[in-house]
């Protein structure tokens, strides 16, 4: 074989290896590093512009200049900033975020016990929205400018113009305190609390790993207004982005060859052109789920939900320094992952964008 | 050609309520359709086309259909309830869309395409649906049926999807086929394949055509009548091989607008219109 053939087929050997599915794994997980390094480098730099003084902190304001160098070198911020941001980096990496000011806990430790929380209440939160959201949303758009459509607009306004705060008490004072249709806040009645033993954090699974069913149907009871509160919101949004996809995708020409093919209503808008509504609902849907994920501070905070908001908002106010880094970089690496998974789900749905 | 009449229709006209006002795209449009090759001729916005889509009940949302008649062996098209639309549309008339690029669902597979439309009308099972698409794809001269049949649609070249779209129209076995400018997004090296393609398993399969295209020269090889189209109206229905003894101004300007490959090499004549030829 003559070197440039040779040369050729390599060519062609790594361009295939490039566009394989190891190739597309390969990038992910460079593009999925590159992303991290870059939000350390920020969280890092944000820690020490501050105007908070670590040291100072720890030894307080009476300390002898002698022990306040001593603390210093010990908390290595002497180093210069390059070798401070690798020793950060390599802490991070191994879990370590340092210790919480507030809660005296490692702050990875904290993070374990309220991301779940949060995490429990966004999934459902999403899950509710999308299965309420997406249908209402192709409901308004087959009945453009009928009076369906009007109702699921006017509802839809409605949700995102109420301040969530207000919509969470007037929540808790119908369904709980009037009709008692559901627990109030918290995650358990008080009185079980301490009955679980919080394997993976979620309530409605860890009750189920126990096998405690009057448990899970207290936390299901728990979960389910603060969960609905907010997917009223997310619905809000799936729903008017799934009406104006659906009426793009509606005029589209491959509509029409399936109408001449014979096929029903029915099929053409749920399997043809949701099917195609789906690839740009997917980033839709990932984003609201991001932002859920991020904890709602106020729903949180009306519902006594001990998730990541309000504990970087209490951080925060505390100037608990760690606490607040950790929970950017968890917020942070959620956006991050969130993002990847839509990534995946876009390939899988649109078959135009594997390659 | 037999006397036997497939489609007949009666002053067929069109109408679309826009913003700025009514538009009548079709004006009073007559023609009976036996088994045989008609062609539609006319340049863009003659209503060719809203004519073809009016004969399956398409036009858009804002457009009005009105006609003395238009009826389909015994089934009066003018009054179908959407049910009864779905047992003609595909199974009885069909309609090869213009260009594969957007008339074919990007997210599904071209054999799952092609089986929808067969399992529409034919109670069949997975598999056997599945054999006679890949028979359908042989059928189009794709050689390689079983790839193309897991493909999707942006993986195969423009001839090689409107010969998938050919397929997938035939496959019901219609009786009439409408090809709304089958190849006007192909290019010109594939034309004259895909309209062969067609040709024949329209004349091996008995069915009728209605050939709609822009293309006097290209509707006049393959078809066996003419209906010429401006504005609206029908200004000339004439036999294919007649075409050199046209009548109409507008006809004959048409043809002359043909470049010729021998001798006279001078300007081309503009196309010239009179606003009588609408009223007609």
């Amino acid at each position: 074989m003559s070197a440039v053939k040779r040369k050729k087929r390599d060519g062609r050997n790594r361009a295939r290896f490039a566009s394989g599915p190891t190739g597309t794994f390969l990038r992910l997980v460079f593009s999925l590093a590159i992303t991290f390094f870059g939000l350390l480098l920020v969280t890092f730099l944000i820690g020490r512009v501050l105007p908070i003084d670590p040291v100072l902190a720890a030894v307080g304001d009476h300390a002898s200049q002698s022990t306040y160098n001593r603390v210093r070198e010990e908390m290595g911020l002497n180093l210069p900033l390059w070798q401070q941001f690798f020793i950060y980096v390599s802490n991070v990496l191994q879990g370590d975020f340092g210790q919480s000011v507030l809660t005296s806990n490692s702050v990875l430790y904290d993070i374990k016990r309220v991301f779940p929380a949060t995490l429990e209440l966004a999934t459902i939160a999403t899950i509710i929205g999308v299965a309420l959201g997406i249908p209402a949303g192709v409901f308004a758009a087959i009945n453009k400018g009928k009076w369906p459509d009007h109702v699921v607009r006017v509802i839809g306004l409605a949700g995102h113009s109420m301040p969530i705060f207000w919509l969470g008490l007037m929540g808790l004072l119908v369904f709980y305190m009037k009709l008692d249709w559901v627990a109030g806040p918290g995650r358990l009645d008080s009185f079980y609390v301490d009955f679980i033993e919080p394997t993976t954090g979620l309530m409605l699974v860890d009750t189920l790993i126990e096998g405690d069913i009057d448990l899970f149907w207290n936390a299901v009871s728990h979960i389910v207004l603060p969960a609905s509160i907010l997917a009223y919101f997310s619905l809000a949004y799936i729903a008017r982005m799934t009406r104006s996809f659906m009426l793009e995708q509606l005029s589209q020409e491959y509509i029409l060859t399936a109408r001449v093919k014979g096929i029903s209503e029915h099929r053409i808008i749920w399997r043809h052109a949701l099917g195609n509504v789906m690839v740009p609902l997917v980033t839709v849907i990932a984003l609201s789920y991001a932002n859920l994920l991020e904890g709602s501070v106020l729903t949180e905070i009306v519902f006594a939900w001990p998730g990541l908001g309000l504990y970087i908002t209490n951080s925060l106010l505390n100037a608990d320094m760690n606490a607040v880094l950790g929970g950017t970089i968890v917020v942070g690496a959620v956006f991050i992952s969130v993002n990847m998974l839509s990534d995946v789900l876009y390939r899988l749905l649109d078959p135009r964008a594997r390659r | 050609m037999s006397n036997e009449t497939l489609l007949s229709v009666k002053n067929l006209e069109v109408t679309f309520n826009t913003p700025k006002g009514d538009v009548h795209a079709v004006r009073g449009v007559s023609f009976n359709l036996g088994r045989e090759r008609l062609g539609i001729v006319g340049e863009s916005g003659s209503g060719k086309s809203q004519t073809g889509r009016a004969i399956l009940g398409l036009t858009a949302a804002n457009g009005k259909i009105t006609a003395d008649q238009m009826t389909f062996h015994d089934v009066d098209l003018a009054n179908l309830t959407p049910k009864q639309w779905r047992k003609v549309r595909g199974a009885r008339i069909s309609m090869i869309m213009q260009d594969p690029k957007y008339s074919l669902n990007p997210v599904m597979t071209i054999g799952d395409q092609i089986i929808e439309a067969y399992r529409e009308h034919h109670k069949v099972n997975a598999k056997e649906a599945r054999h006679r698409a890949i028979d359908m794809l042989d059928a189009v001269k794709i050689r390689d049926p079983e790839r193309v049949f897991n493909s999707y649609p942006h993986e195969v070249s423009g001839g090689m999807g409107q010969r998938v779209m050919i397929a997938m129209m035939l496959i019901p076995d219609p009786e009439l086929i409408i090809a709304d400018e089958p190849t006007s997004a192909l290019d010109v090296t594939v034309q004259l394949q895909v309209m062969a393609i067609l040709d024949d398993l329209v004349r091996d399969r008995g069915m009728a055509l209605i050939f709609i295209s822009h293309d006097l020269q290209l509707v006049s090889s393959f078809c066996d009548r003419v209906l010429v189209m401006y504005q609206g109206h029908v200004v000339e229905e004439i036999k294919a091989s007649a075409l050199h003894e046209a009548k109409h101004p507008y006809t004959k300007g048409l043809l002359n607008c043909l470049p010729k490959m021998d001798g006279d090499h001078s300007d081309l004549p503009i196309l010239e219109r009179e606003a009588s030829w609408a009223e007609g």
